[in-house]
């Protein structure tokens, strides 16, 4: 058991009756960066949802760490498992920066002393150390998706989840988030359409279409195949 | 991410559902007020109009349970009517103690009033139930409630779908947050006050994106050319089953109605 996380066969159908997840099988080895890419509702985001069971499994296994996501294990997990949503805005709930940071710490029954640690570290990791007691409100896109990875690496996560970490960046705001995703030394899992930075950032990429996984390698193998990308919406 | 569950239109076919929403509008208001002008004590009178809910029921093909449920929002008129037990003089069934005794009177008042608001509320979700909200702000209109007034419902029910789906957005960004550590001896959860404190702190922002979201969405309607007014295309005019629903659904109304003036009042 040296996989962080371990998905089998994992199938998840909407109430509505849509099946977005086919059949998902899944591991990550600690340490490994991994992309996942497709199209539009290929089902991405909602893989990335039941890492930390806020979609609860229907059938087949999902394990982070060894443990069940599911029922009393929930607690747990979702400390092991930093889950960034797309929109920032979805991610920040707190008036000020560090309220937001400090959240899970301060969830978690950290010692006041180390929850403060805490907050000053993911903040600096993220290079936003003096924004500690701003609004989160007022602050830029590219600003509020640093201090939304902040607010999980504050946990100490086993590993990053990060769905579309540079939708609606600009190019500045995007070369310092990939500058800062590189320097982590975390296992992460990035869903991504920008394919540039797939191949600067992450060795491993899984392609998924219509809620399957349809590749799995590496980045270099796959992002070098045109016809494949091309069957499954994606171009360089 | 979406709050549909808070939308009480359920999908459907059934005659009830393709009535015209003008006249399920009129009906139903006929109907509330039938039921709140019969005075107590008048039973088969609110036996006939019961009986005429359920059969309204009945035929929107949601099921007679749906219904019972839904009218489970009754419940607070009937708590409001349990003062007049004890409160209105008359003869005297029961007396409990601190001097006060349930009289055949007050008997008759509360479980009239009960009746009422219960059969009234049936109307009313069967209205929700099986017609759209914009067909009921249309059918508002086409009645002449002010312009103003239907755009104002319009718009409250519009951001109220905005608002739950930012909270249910807030909700789930804490819940994925809220781990416990990997050392036992750390109780999760936080302390009461800090939970009060972040609660608040969600309810602020909350108020924020909400003014800023509506402000937004203001700008996008006149940028499109809102005035006020909700436009759609004319509205289909009345089949001649719409006429007739209407006309020997009103009849019935009225003549229960003066039925149990004369017999009863
Ligand atoms: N709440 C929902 N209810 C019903 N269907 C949904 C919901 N969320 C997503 N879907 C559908 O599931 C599929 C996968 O969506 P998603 O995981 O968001 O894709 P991706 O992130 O890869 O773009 C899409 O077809 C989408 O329409
Ligand atoms: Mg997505």
């Amino acid at each position: 058991m040296s996989c962080v996380v371990e998905i089998r066969d994992l199938s998840f159908t909407y109430p509505d009756g849509h099946k977005a997840l086919d059949h998902i099988t899944l591991d990550l080895a600690h340490g490994e960066k991994v992309a996942l890419v497709g199209p539009n509702g290929a089902g991405k985001s909602t893989l990335l949802l039941h890492l930390n069971g806020i979609l609860p499994r229907q059938t087949g296994e999902i394990r982070v760490s060894g443990l069940d996501v599911s029922g009393k294990n929930l607690g747990r997990v979702r400390a092991l498992v930093g889950l960034v949503f797309q929109s920032p805005d979805d991610q920040l709930f707190s008036p000020t920066v560090f309220d937001d940071v400090a959240y899970g710490p301060i969830y978690q029954g950290l010692p006041a002393e180390e929850v403060r640690q805490r907050v000053q570290e993911a903040l600096e990791r993220v290079k936003m150390s003096e924004y500690s007691s701003r609004v989160s409100h007022h602050l830029s896109v590219g600003e509020k998706k640093r201090i939304a990875i902040a607010t999980v690496l504050s946990m100490k996560p086993a590993v990053l989840v990060l769905d579309e970490p540079t939708a609606g960046l600009d190019p500045r705001a995007r070369r310092t988030l990939i500058e800062l995703l590189r320097e982590l030394p975390i296992t992460m899992i990035v869903a991504s359409h920008d394919l540039p930075m797939v191949r600067e950032l992450l060795p491993r990429t899984v392609v998924m279409d219509q809620g399957r996984i349809v590749a799995d390698g590496p980045t270099a193998t796959i992002l070098s195949d045109p016809d494949l990308l091309a069957r499954h919406g994606l171009e360089q | 991410m979406h709050a549909n569950f808070l939308d009480p239109y359920q999908e459907g076919t059934s005659p009830v559902h393709r009535l015209d929403a003008r006249i399920k509008l009129i009906l139903v208001i006929a109907f509330i007020l039938t039921s709140a002008l019969t005075p107590a004590g008048a039973w088969p009178i609110f036996t006939l109009l019961l009986s005429l809910v359920l059969s309204a029921e009945l035929l929107s093909d949601l099921g007679i349970v749906f219904f019972m449920k839904r009218a489970l929002l009754a419940l607070p008129f009937v708590l409001a009517a349990l003062p007049l037990l004890v409160t209105v003089d008359g003869v005297v069934l029961l007396a409990l103690p601190l001097g006060l005794s349930i009289t055949q009177q007050g008997l008759e008042r509360f479980i009239s009033i009960s009746l009422r608001s219960w059969i009234s509320v049936q109307a009313a979700v069967l209205l929700a139930s099986t017609t759209t909200f914009p067909e009921i702000l249309h059918a508002m209109r086409a009645l002449g409630l002010p312009r103003l007034m239907v755009a104002i419902i319009g718009l409250m029910w519009r951001y109220l779908f905005v608002m739950v789906d930012e909270v249910l957005r807030m909700l789930r960004a804490r819940t994925a947050r809220s781990g416990e550590s990997e050392f036992s001896g750390h109780r999760a959860g936080g302390t009461i006050f800090w939970r009060s404190q972040v609660a608040g702190g969600m309810a602020g922002s909350l108020f924020l994106r909400s003014l800023e979201r509506s402000d937004r969405i203001y700008h996008a309607m006149l940028a499109r050319g809102y005035d006020g007014e909700i436009r759609s295309l004319p509205q289909p005019g009345l089949r001649p089953v719409d006429w007739l629903v209407l006309f020997i659904v009103l009849l019935l109304l009225l003549s229960l109605l003066v039925l149990s003036r004369i017999l009863w009042g």
